[in-house]
């Protein structure tokens, strides 16, 4: 594994990105950053900029107003990046599958790396999910 | 020679230990937190990731100024941590008038961030490279006149060698009344030079995303990491030659002066989280008031001999 992917996955620093959702998983994701779980220990940080972010954490089920958006912050992620779908809707729409604004899933706008279920998924998931995500790319 | 020191003690030592000073800050942090913290070497992590990363320039960003910028503010450090270094080893091997120098050179950094901000056309940049240039005019006023009480301490000399051997003589400058006035309001204004909270205002992560730094991505990113945890180590190192007598490099005063610098650094950062953000316009009263007041009345009172 070369150096610039090993010190990225000692370091991964995640921006939050809300594509409508209904908050519960925002606020999951937050709770990883409180003392009690303290992500900082695995050298992660909650970046304010896109600019300073590797892991994009996406929230929401991706209605037609933001998947635009989206691809356009995909783009302005620095490269190396891992994207991370957080919560069932994500993934599979929710309960949102019937809805006229929700097309299609996450993985058909923006290539993902991992999508960890849940409605909303415990921070002990999420955390897990991310341990499993630098697992299967530091193995290549 | 000079381009050793240069590249040995400017650049390397002072990477090394402001790297490690960076760490002490966010473990300290941490602890304050009841967190575990990251481990030694994640600072490292964190400049060798940002190396590997892309850089992005933004559309219709003055692109040289934008990339130049961050080299700048690493210059300007690298050419104050020299100074100090050669001061520190060899006290006289410094020229008159390098104390000047010094505090010259301690702004470099500080225009490279505005310079920085002004040229990534992002308004949140725009916001914050303007508030740092209100911080450095407000916070130089009392930070140049605590810096003149160790001036007058030492007879008038302005150079950093003789500054330190008349503290070697006599005692510390800290041990006098206008020592610890002077250092008091010194180390105020360092935590305004390093935008670290409650100064933060320039670089607010809550409110305009690290003003700024918003637009800067993989090497410039690094650069300024870099310089700031540089920064970390140079300013206390500065503080504890003007005010506590410098380090000394044998027997107990090892561990003195590795107590010293901790003592500094972990004031720093219990300072910083244990307070609220300041406004702009707070900050700058707050400086041009009561510091200036306080820095005032010790140079008054070094001039008395006390």
């Amino acid at each position: 594994m070369s150096l610039k992917l090993k010190a990225l996955l000692k370091s991964p620093w995640v921006f939050h990105l809300a594509t409508g959702s209904c908050n519960n998983c925002d606020i999951e994701t937050l709770d990883c950053l409180t003392p009690r779980f303290d992500i900082e220990r695995f050298g992660i940080l909650l970046a304010g900029s896109i600019k300073h972010a590797d892991v994009l954490l996406v929230t929401g089920s991706c209605n037609r107003m933001s998947a635009e958006r989206l691809k356009v912050l995909y783009e302005q992620v620095p490269k190396p990046c891992l994207v991370v779908g957080i919560g069932s809707c994500t993934g599979s729409r929710g309960l949102f599958i019937d809805s006229y604004n929700c097309p299609v899933p996450l993985d058909h706008i923006i290539p993902v790396d991992a999508y960890i279920p849940g409605c909303p998924p415990k921070p002990e998931a999420i955390i897990a999910g991310v341990v499993k995500l630098i697992d299967k790319v530091g193995k290549g | 020679m000079t381009l050793l020191y240069l590249l040995v003690y400017g650049f390397l030592v002072t990477a090394v230990l402001g790297l490690v000073a960076s760490w002490v800050d966010r473990k300290v942090t941490a602890r304050v937190q009841y967190r575990v913290g990251p481990p030694v070497l994640q600072p490292l992590i964190d400049i060798v990731k940002l190396l590997g990363k892309e850089t992005l320039v933004p559309r219709g960003a003055s692109r040289n100024a934008f990339l130049v910028a961050p080299l700048i503010g690493l210059a300007g450090a690298v050419a104050v941590a020299t100074v100090l270094w050669v001061n520190q080893l060899y006290p006289d091997h410094g020229f008159t008038g390098d104390w000047i120098v010094v505090i010259y050179l301690l702004t470099i950094p500080s225009m490279s961030i505005i310079l920085g901000g002004f040229a990534s056309r992002n308004p949140l940049a725009s916001i914050g490279a303007s508030r740092e240039m209100k911080l450095v005019l407000s916070y130089e006023l009392p930070f140049i006149l605590a810096m003149l009480v160790p001036v007058v301490g030492s007879g008038g000399s302005i150079r950093l060698g003789e500054i330190l051997l008349v503290q070697q003589g006599s005692g510390a400058f800290a041990g006098n009344i206008s020592g610890i006035l002077a250092l008091i309001v010194a180390l105020l204004c360092v935590q305004a030079k390093l935008a670290l909270v409650p100064f933060d205002a320039p670089e607010a992560e809550t409110e305009i995303v690290h003003g700024p730094l918003i637009e800067y991505s993989g090497s410039g990113l690094a650069v300024y990491r870099l310089t700031k945890n540089m920064l970390m180590f140079i300013l206390p190192f500065l503080l504890i030659q003007m005010f506590l007598g410098g380090f000394v490099f044998s027997g107990w005063g090892i561990l003195w002066s590795v107590l010293k610098f901790v003592g500094i650094l972990a004031l720093i950062t219990v300072i910083r989280n244990t307070n609220p953000r300041v406004r702009i316009d707070q900050a700058m009263r707050f400086f041009w008031g009561p510091m200036t007041i306080i820095a005032a009345a010790a140079l008054v009172l070094a001039l008395l001999g006390l």
